[in-house]
């Protein structure tokens, strides 16, 4: 390093008036591109691309057949986490906010789910000359609210200690749980046949590309969990930057990932408002450095600029 | 109007400073290529459908080339922008060189989320019932729905695009108006200690600042 002295603490830029070297802008850009698609076809070659198959919510109730009557019986007594949710889904919680902003609360509900009529219910309702159900879904409507809830909270411990039999079907403990084990159980049968992936899919058009309603339910479950577990794409294992297996993912989302993994966030019932409100700042300092006393300043203090542009100086300083 | 702002000489130029000798300047071009292998490697990926790429070979290399693209692209854009941040390169008239840069960054985080929720596999499936906390946290969910595929590769594919592509040009525009930002011009009448602690001993403090020096 040579005694060249310190920037000047202005703004110092001046039209540059010193020497020119030939430069073709299109022969770089040419250049680059080829490089840079050389680089792309040899890591596709040497690595190609994840592309895990999806989950379907027949392949869950196969699998994992009590979690997904356990699944079932908390949406039809609205004690699952889309019942709970709050905005934009339905108005059952307060949804997330920062102090007194509620954003999430005034933006309304968008995509209105009644997850016991949506998720369990209408499906049902739709096997078409099956009078068990009917009439189980019947009793069940037309039960008091108590009832409903004492059924379906003691067909939910049952499932504790529910074992699965070889053809996918789930044995409880004999107990009063009113029209709800035929319920659950008819739902389990429909899903495992794969109508109940069509069946949460159907609105009022032919076309459908909105999945919201059956990966809300499929989250409400445990199989995605499981899996994303296994891929290590959790929360706590920083998955928002990771991808299927040892793939890089979203490296870029490392600083967002990070206050999740920190107090006071970590433990914070409005983690993710607080998280996005942290990131917005940040974003805005970002954008606005060019304007942040002492953040400006910081290239002029640590002289990274002189290995950028060591050989300027350099020629300068001879 | 628009020729007097951006002369061809200016647009196109057949010179350079001789100040712009670093490797570090690699990466500004290296972030536009990568955004073309993008976007080309996108078009042929959306002429043949999004369900495509899941069950051909040949769909299959290409999405592949617009997966390593993507991470080419970021990788190359962060090294672009910490280059740019020690150079204080918006010094100079150039603030509005440093926003569009930034803002293409940001801009560039939420197209890359609705390809990944719009890949109809199992990391779209996680992602965006992960991804949707956030967003209907602040209320975005309501006109954002991750979880609605149709909409997020319409996202995806032309509305997010758009704007990267209409920032970058907008960029490379104000680039082209201002020319790269030139050196820190240098005072030696403030040369500190540590400096001169650090300085070889035959080391002889000639440079008397100023750029066209």
């Amino acid at each position: 390093m040579s005694r060249l002295g310190q920037p000047r603490s202005l703004d110092d830029t001046t039209a540059w008036r010193g020497a020119y070297a030939p430069y073709d802008l299109v022969k770089e850009l040419c250049t680059a591109i080829g490089v840079i698609t050389l680089l792309a076809v040899l890591l596709t070659v040497l690595f190609s691309s994840p592309d895990d198959r999806p989950s379907t919510i027949a392949q869950w109730s196969r699998q994992m057949p009590v979690d997904f009557a356990t699944t079932v019986t908390a949406e039809l007594d609205g004690t699952s986490g889309t019942a709970k949710y709050g905005p934009p889904y339905n108005q059952n919680g307060p949804g997330q906010h920062i102090a007194f902003i509620h954003l999430q609360k005034w933006l309304g509900v968008s995509h209105p789910i009644n997850t016991a009529n949506d998720f369990v219910i209408d499906p049902l309702k739709s096997i078409p000359a099956n009078p068990a159900v009917h009439s189980a879904i019947a009793v069940y409507l037309a039960a008091p609210a108590n009832n409903q809830a004492a059924w379906t909270a003691a067909y939910a411990k049952a499932l504790e200690k529910a074992s699965a039999g070889a053809d996918g079907t789930v044995t409880v403990a004999a107990g009063n749980y009113g029209p709800v084990a035929t319920i659950t159980n008819s739902l389990l049968a429909l899903a495992q046949s794969g109508g109940l992936d069509g069946d949460l899919l159907t609105s009022r058009q032919f076309y459908q590309t909105d999945y919201t309603k059956p990966l809300l339910f499929m989250s409400d479950g445990g199989l995605l969990a499981e899996r994303a577990q296994a891929q290590h794409l959790l929360g706590t294992q920083w998955g928002m930057m990771n991808e299927t297996g040892s793939y890089p993912g979203q490296v870029w989302l490392w600083l967002y990932t990070l206050p999740y993994q920190i107090e006071p966030f970590k433990s914070s019932t409005n983690a993710d408002a607080l998280v996005m409100l942290v990131m917005g700042i940040l974003s805005l300092a970002f954008i606005c450095i060019p304007f942040l006393p002492g953040i400006r300043s910081l290239p002029r203090r640590i002289p990274l600029y002189r290995l950028i542009w060591r050989e300027h100086y350099r020629s300068d300083h001879l | 109007m628009a020729v007097q702002a951006l002369p061809p000489e200016k647009l196109l130029p057949d010179s350079q400073p001789t100040y712009v000798a670093s490797w570090i300047y690699v990466f500004g071009v290296a972030s536009i290529a990568s955004l073309v292998v993008i976007v080309g490697s996108g078009v042929i990926l959306s002429l043949k459908g999004p369900a495509w790429w899941h069950a051909t070979g040949i769909g299959h290399f290409i999405n592949g080339i617009h997966l390593w693209a993507v991470e080419l692209f970021f990788f190359v854009m962060v090294v672009h922008l910490w280059g740019k941040y020690w150079m204080a390169a918006w010094r100079g008239g150039r603030t509005r060189v440093w926003i569009t840069g930034a803002v293409t960054f940001l801009v560039a985080i939420p197209t890359a989320l609705t390809g990944y929720v719009s890949q109809q596999n199992f990391d779209a499936q996680w992602i965006s019932t992960q991804a949707k906390d956030g967003l209907n946290s602040l209320g975005v969910g309501a006109f954002f729905n991750v979880t609605n595929f149709g909409q997020m590769y319409s996202y995806h594919v032309l509305l997010l695009p758009a704007a990267v592509v209409g920032l970058v040009i907008a960029h490379v525009l104000l680039v082209r108006r201002h020319g790269v930002v030139p050196p820190f011009v240098l005072d030696t009448s403030r040369v500190s200690p540590v400096e001169q602690t650090l300085a070889p001993p035959d080391a002889d403090v000639r440079y008397s600042g100023g750029a066209s020096s």
